[in-house]
């Protein structure tokens, strides 16, 4: 290690103590990757601060060194967003993990990022409240975590987004500057920049405290599992349960192999079919009662051979396990696999999952789908085996060609797993320079010199105050702080 | 429609004027008049372009020549916000109003920016949906000034505000660049989500061309009831005790004034079966509040109260405060009032987000304002001025904007370095 980053170092521990530094290569492992575990980059070491005050004094060192960044919350992230930066620190919010403030007259609550999403949910159920956004991930991943992916979950068809219920930040910017965005009122004057922080995956700065929006649990809520000889009419109920003006809080498909797989893994008591639809809806019992009939109908109509309602909490959170479990599930079937994340408009949907079909069996790779069927974003599990040559690559060649599907359909690359450092090269199939350029403009106002985690979600980094098209030197470059790379 | 003569659009550069006529044809440039003043700037032109492509070009050519441009669309709330610093031009989007693409099978719908809400909303009814938005003067107000001003009424309390309805947007930057972000599904995450970036900007960062929403169904039948209360103590208390209910209600909105009782309206949407029960855990918690049938005027409330018969002694303002301390701010506006010697009336949604009107002398008017300001600023509150008498004495429209302010102005450096639209209109001197 050269002498300044043992200074470097040494000023890192004097803020947050011997125990929040980790600085040896063997501890440093765990923090590599996230959870997209092919892409692994050594941190020159990991800050673990417990207060807004050490976030900012460990940043305005990054600033001052011009040492890049990257906010960590629990390492759950599906498209690389947490993983380290060459030569870069990383910063992990693990122990800012206070819930502040609970408000429960106006259904808000304040949390520290590294808070457990299912731990917000936890203190506000006595009130029967409870978090929206309910990332399969929800047990481990954190609220910081969310902020940066804008996570959804399988309710988000009826509750919305991350972005939805979050209603202000406070926010370390890359300069170390504290600001504060939103707010516990809506609609604080000026621009909706705690709407442009939520989902910019890191790049924007660190999130120290978050205003939450709560809601009051529905009087009921009802879950139906129907079972469908094939995805296409389990497709059509979806359309005609839209069609019918119904807003159920989620609907979720599975296909044959991931039926399996679930099965395998936790046992959900599914019906072994071609396609399996999960609807639920929650509100008013006499009107969740009325829908859920309509509900049946559809899908009787649709060929359902099966049809079968929770009858109890207990049915009905295993109901949900399965569904939960479903992407670790398939190491249950094959012993690697690739999750991906697109978006399709919900009426493609059985032209984009004949085209899925033929793909696989061309490739000779299987193909296990999990949709949010409700909002058209799609899951397949690319299936392979390593050990077999060829087969990695036939698995990543078929997971890029899905999310072309998914562009050409006119949908999105990413659905919920963000961009990261996987997804970077697909950004310019889905936008044009020009979208690209004015997100980069956007990100040049919070992070002039590109520090809080540089590298990730656009294809091709530019410095700030550059044109495209054309060269002129970033007075940062002309000072010979920053290099074009 | 002719084109500017010489003496009309003075101060226009020929050249650059001509350029806009071979552009967009000379039927669609004219001379501004005295009922194109804005916040008391006569700008010199209007332009009406007929594409996207059109207005990013007239935002270059006027950046580039050092013109200030007044984005307008159905022209119903040009009074919001600061006067401009500088107006030369107004760019009209009114001959943008294409509905692109109405996916009613993906409750999507694309549309142009010019398009007005209520012909977007007659659209989207033909397959039994709907932008979930009320938004003033909807036969009027468009697509994209609705956007800009963020205006949005009291089914926000179900359906969000346009933060939460947009999904995509396309705007044309001053230096002509023509982005888009977001996309046309509901659920997407793919790069930075300049859609609610724009919402809300007053048009100062860029002018939307086209906007992608998600939509959603018409109810199948509706029921609403009107709660009246002793007072602001009891209504308070009416409608905490609704929002920590089981009730699936749509909307829930507060009426205040100087001079009756505060009423409540409340709407359900939902199936027979559903609302029958709903009404009648509704007269179980409200007991013992009257529950009567709400009459029409519910649906209206918001632009009876921007009724402006007397425009130089009416103030109107919009309020955000937090939901549970609505008594306690109608307490403090109705001390203020007393004051201050003006009348008040207020609407407030359960979401904290209100309307307030009052009425009297101009500098009595700004008095009570800034008094009201005063007092909600210090609990993270906001008061906006919308509508300010043309006599009354200079008074921010939009209050403070916190630390973020620097920030905001970077952002609106990053996308309009020369201040070319909307100069001085909004927080902080943007």
């Amino acid at each position: 290690m050269n002498p300044m980053e043992a200074r470097i170092l040494d000023e890192l521990r004097t803020i947050v103590g011997d125990r929040g530094l980790i600085s040896s290569p063997e501890e440093l492992h765990t923090y590599e990757c996230d959870g997209l575990t092919n892409f692994r980059v050594m941190p020159r070491a990991v800050v673990l601060p417990n207060s807004t005050e050490q976030v900012q004094a460990i940043v305005g060192i990054c600033h001052r060194e011009r040492m890049p960044f990257v906010a960590r919350g629990s390492g759950t992230g599906l498209s690389g967003g947490a993983l380290p930066v060459e030569n870069g620190i990383v910063i992990s919010l693990a122990r800012m993990n206070r819930i502040l403030e609970v408000d429960f007259p106006n259904a808000r609550v304040v949390v520290e990022p590294g808070v457990i999403n299912l731990d917000v949910t936890g203190r506000v159920s006595p009130q029967d409240y409870f978090y929206a956004p309910d990332p399969s991930s929800q047990s481990i991943c954190s609220i910081g975590g969310n902020v940066a992916e804008n996570s959804g979950g399988a309710h988000c068809l009826k509750y919305g987004f991350t972005t939805t219920h979050v209603l202000g930040l406070e926010v370390v910017l890359p300069d170390a500057s504290l600001i504060h965005l939103g707010g516990k009122t809506l609609d604080t004057p000026g621009y909706d920049l705690a709407g442009v922080f939520v989902g910019s995956e890191g790049t924007l700065g660190v999130a120290t405290r978050i205003i939450l929006r709560i809601v009051k649990r529905p009087e009921c809520i009802r879950t139906l599992l129907a079972a469908f000889p094939s995805t296409n009419e389990a497709g059509a109920a979806v359309s005609d349960i839209i069609a019918a003006g119904m807003l159920p809080a989620a609907i979720e498909m599975m296909d044959n192999l991931a039926i399996q797989a679930a099965e395998a893994a936790v046992h959900a008591n599914y019906p072994n079919c071609g396609g399996l639809l999960l609807v639920e809806l929650d509100g008013p019992v006499a009107e969740v009662e009325a829908l859920m009939t309509d509900v049946n109908e559809i899908c009787r109509s649709n060929g359902a051979s099966e049809i079968r309602a929770a009858q109890s909490d207990a049915e009905r959170a295993l109901v949900w396990k399965g569904r939960k479990a479903a992407f670790a599930a398939m190491g249950r079937i094959s012993p690697n696999y690739i999750v991906q994340d697109g978006v399709i408009p919900r009426t493609a949907l059985p032209r984009v999952m004949s085209e899925i079909t033929r793909l696989s069996q061309e490739a000779g790779v299987r193909v296990a789908n999990v949709f949010h069927a409700g909002d058209g974003n799609l899951h397949p599990l690319v299936l392979y085996d390593r050990r077999i040559s060829g087969q990695e690559e036939a698995a990543e060649a078929l997971s890029s060609r899905i999310l072309e599907l998914c562009i050409e359909a006119g949908g999105s690359i990413t659905g919920e797993h963000g961009v990261g450092e996987d997804k970077k090269k697909m950004m310019s199939k889905m936008f044009a320079e020009p979208d690209l350029a004015t997100m980069q403009r956007v990100r040049c106002a919070f992070d002039p010199l590109q520090l809080s985690n540089p590298t990730k979600v656009f294809p091709t980094p530019r410095l700030c105050g550059e044109k495209p098209g054309e060269y002129v030197a970033h007075p940062a470059e002309s000072e010979g702080i920053a290099e074009r790379y | 429609m002719n084109a500017p003569t010489k003496s009309e659009a003075k101060g226009l550069h020929s050249a650059l004027r001509y350029n806009f006529i071979a552009m967009v044809g000379n039927e669609n440039v004219r001379a501004a008049t005295a009922a194109d003043t804005i916040g008391g700037a006569q700008p010199k032109l209007v332009i009406e372009p007929g594409t996207a492509s059109e207005i990013a070009e007239i935002l270059r050519l006027s950046n580039e020549a050092g013109l200030a441009v007044i984005p307008r669309g159905g022209g119903t709330k040009l009074e919001w916000g600061n006067p401009p610093s500088r107006a030369d031009l107004i760019l009209s989007t009114a001959r943008m109003t294409e509905i692109i693409e109405h996916a009613w099978a993906d409750l999507t719908v694309s549309v142009e920016a010019g398009c007005t809400i209520q012909r977007l909303q007659e659209t989207l009814a033909q397959h039994g949906q709907r932008l979930a938005l009320d938004p003033l003067w909807p036969e009027k107000a468009t697509v994209g000034g609705v956007l800009s001003t963020n205006d949005s009424g009291a089914l926000r309390l179900r359906f969000g505000a346009l933060r939460d309805l947009i999904i995509g947007a396309t705007v044309a930057l001053p230096d002509g660049t023509l982005a888009s972000s977001g996309g046309k599904v509901v659920k997407n995450v793919a790069g930075y989500d300049l859609p609610k970036l724009v919402t809300g900007a007053l048009g100062t960062l860029g002018v939307i061309t086209r906007a992608v929403f998600r939509v959603h169904p018409l109810p199948r039948n509706t029921r609403s009831f009107s709660m009246s209360a002793a007072n602001a103590e009891e209504t308070q208390h009416l409608v905490l005790a609704v929002q920590n209910s089981k009730l699936a209600h749509t909307f829930l909105q507060s009426h205040f004034s100087d001079d009756a009782p505060p009423v409540s309206d409340i709407l359900f949407e939902g199936t027979d079966a559903g609302l029958a029960a709903q009404e009648a855990q509704l007269r179980t918690l409200s007991a013992p509040a009257i529950v009567r049938d709400a009459s029409t005027a519910t649906w209206t409330a918001r632009e009876e109260l921007w009724t402006l018969s007397e425009p130089a002694s009416t103030a109107i303002a919009k309020i955000s405060i937090l939901p549970a301390e609505m008594a306690r701010a109608m307490k403090r506006m109705e001390h203020i009032a007393n004051g201050h010697q003006v009348r008040w009336r207020a609407l407030v949604y359960a979401t904290g987000i209100g309307w307030l009107r009052l009425e009297g002398k101009p500098g009595s008017l700004r008095g009570a304002l800034q008094a009201l300001r005063g007092e909600l600023e210090g609990q993270s509150c906001s008061v906006v001025a919308l509508h300010r008498p043309e006599k009354m004495p200079a008074f921010d429209a939009w209050g403070t904007a916190g630390d973020a302010l620097p920030l905001m102005k970077a952002v609106k450096q990053q996308l309009d370095p020369k201040n070319t639209l909307n100069p001085g209109r909004f927080v902080g001197g943007i």
